[in-house]
């Protein structure tokens, strides 16, 4: 042990700097945002709450092929289909399991006409657990509800697809 | 104060009535500054990790620990069916009474003290050694395991500090030659050069002012010494199981037991009440802002360290306490009434 090493353990040498660097980062900028006011930028990739989209006539997107529901890795999906009136095939029930999903994106992948996507939105907690488990509903209002953020980040994505 | 009322009362009644105002001047502000100073502890916490701490409820977030308190009031009281439940209910009571009750001797002014009582440092001593019962009281009343260990390492803990940090009172009770404390704060005046008011800037006594800091940080089992409430050993500590009012008097106690340290810090060492340099016209402000101004630069001192050193292994607390401290202390002890012989007494 030097001399040295008494100095600097006596006059608590390496405590002095540390305080100084803790000192000089109290009066830096923040790192963190203020959430509920601020928020952070977000990728048009951002995976959030699904939604069901129609097209701009109103008519609805979804034509039941159900790839959706055979991809989902977490089974989170479940779809029943009969053909309407007019003929054409659409689903009767279309549900996702939320407290299931894992946001992984392979439903929106998968859908052949757009239908059913992942929005921007990733504030939709609830107190109940049942509110969690959307039905068809809930997802095509999610869907006119976000309409234009999804068609906006479509368009911004489709460059790279 | 005891004259307004011994027109219509008895002087003991008078007396009484008196002294339980001043009391409560003195609690109750303490209360609103340890709401205050908990706001300013996650405050500066935060700022030093580059985080905003609470700023939502009121200007700044100046009434989050309000907002806290209330919360905690509204709680179920929950005593665990093991417990020895009339331990368990009046250990926080302890804890934060004896935090109060020590205020009872600290300066504020040159008049304005509560109990002006001739050996009030050693009256600090004893109502701060009381404080550990709280917390073993806590902790082996809850008959849970982690409290337990917790009330161990505080009873060994606290204990141990309070040796060095007796000897470190003696110097300054050497130092000033009195156990009053309005005492020692007067006999701060003009102690450096004749111009500052100051204890600690006195070569002699400014290695005891730094192990007093520390000690004192351990003593109050904050954040380098908090092994206490080591939340990712203890759960959190002694008060792993206390809930609602009782886990809010702990907070309470604990931080007014911060605030008691850093008046003692600034009373000691750095000239309590006085302003800190002897010049006529500073001493027009009043002494209570010098103190408290006082109070708040330990304060930022205390928060500042939590922010920047990490918690003390076990052995590491005990080296620095007996193996570091109490040495450091007792030569000091030796060395000041040294020097005293020699230039005061002696001769």
């Amino acid at each position: 042990m030097s001399l040295g090493y008494y100095v600097k353990s006596f006059t608590l040498w390496e405590f002095v700097k540390a305080h100084l660097l803790t000192l000089r980062y109290f009066f830096k900028p923040k790192a963190t945002i203020n959430y509920p006011y601020e928020k952070n930028p977000l990728s048009p990739r951002f995976r959030g709450e699904h939604a069901l989209r129609r097209y701009p006539n109103g008519e609805e997107r979804c034509i039941a092929c159900k790839l959706c529901e055979a991809v989902c890795p977490a089974q989170a999906i479940t779809i029943e289909a009969e053909p309407r009136a007019d003929g054409s095939r659409r689903t009767t029930r279309y549900d996702i399991d939320m407290t299931k999903c894992i946001y992984c994106g392979f439903c929106q992948e998968a859908c052949p006409v757009d239908a059913i996507v992942e929005g921007p939105n990733f504030e939709f907690s609830t107190e109940t657990r049942e509110e969690l488990i959307y039905d068809k509903a809930k997802l095509l209002d999610n869907g006119d509800r976000w309409e234009r953020a999804l068609a906006a980040n479509l368009a911004a994505d489709a460059a790279y697809r | 104060m005891i004259s307004w009322f011994t027109g219509f009362l008895p002087y003991e009644g008078a007396w009484f009535v008196a002294t339980i105002i001043d009391i409560l001047v003195i609690a109750l502000p303490l209360m609103l500054a340890v709401a205050m100073i908990i706001y300013a502890d996650r405050k500066i916490w935060a700022a030093m990790a580059l985080r905003r701490g609470p700023n939502v409820v009121g200007p700044f977030g100046l009434l989050q620990s309000f907002a806290d308190g209330l919360k905690v009031f509204l709680k179920e009281t929950i005593v665990p069916s093991s417990a020895n439940r009339g331990l368990f209910l009046i250990a926080p009571i302890i804890t934060f009474t004896v935090a109060l009750v020590a205020w009872a001797v600290i300066p504020f002014g040159a008049r304005a003290v509560l109990a002006d009582i001739n050996v009030g440092l050693l009256y600090i001593l004893a109502v701060s050694s009381l404080g550990v019962y709280g917390v073993v009281l806590a902790g082996w009343s809850s008959n849970s395991k982690y409290p337990f260990y917790s009330a161990i390492r505080a009873a060994a803990q606290m204990v141990s500090y309070e040796v060095s940090i007796g000897f470190v009172l003696v110097t300054v009770v050497l130092w000033a030659g009195s156990f009053n404390m309005q005492t020692i704060v007067l006999a701060q005046k003009g102690e450096i050069l004749g111009l500052f008011n100051f204890n600690g800037l006195n070569p002699l006594l400014f290695p005891m002012s730094v192990v007093f800091l520390i000690s004192s940080m351990a003593e109050t089992a904050r954040a380098p010494f908090d092994l206490t409430e080591a939340e990712s050993e203890l759960v959190a500590g002694y008060q792993t199981e206390y809930s609602s009012m009782s886990f809010a008097l702990f907070w309470l106690g604990e931080y007014g037991n911060v605030l008691l340290m850093c008046a003692l810090n600034a009373t000691l060492f750095w000239g309590g009440w006085l302003p800190p340099i002897d010049w006529a016209p500073l001493y027009y402000v009043p002494g209570i802002i010098w103190l408290f101004a006082k109070i708040l630069a330990f304060f930022f001192i205390f928060s500042w360290v939590k922010a920047t050193v990490p918690r003390y292994r076990y052995d590491q607390l005990m080296r620095l306490g007996w193996k570091i401290f109490l040495p450091l202390s007792l030569l000091w002890v030796f060395l000041v009434s040294g020097w005293l012989m020699l230039t005061r007494y002696g001769a």
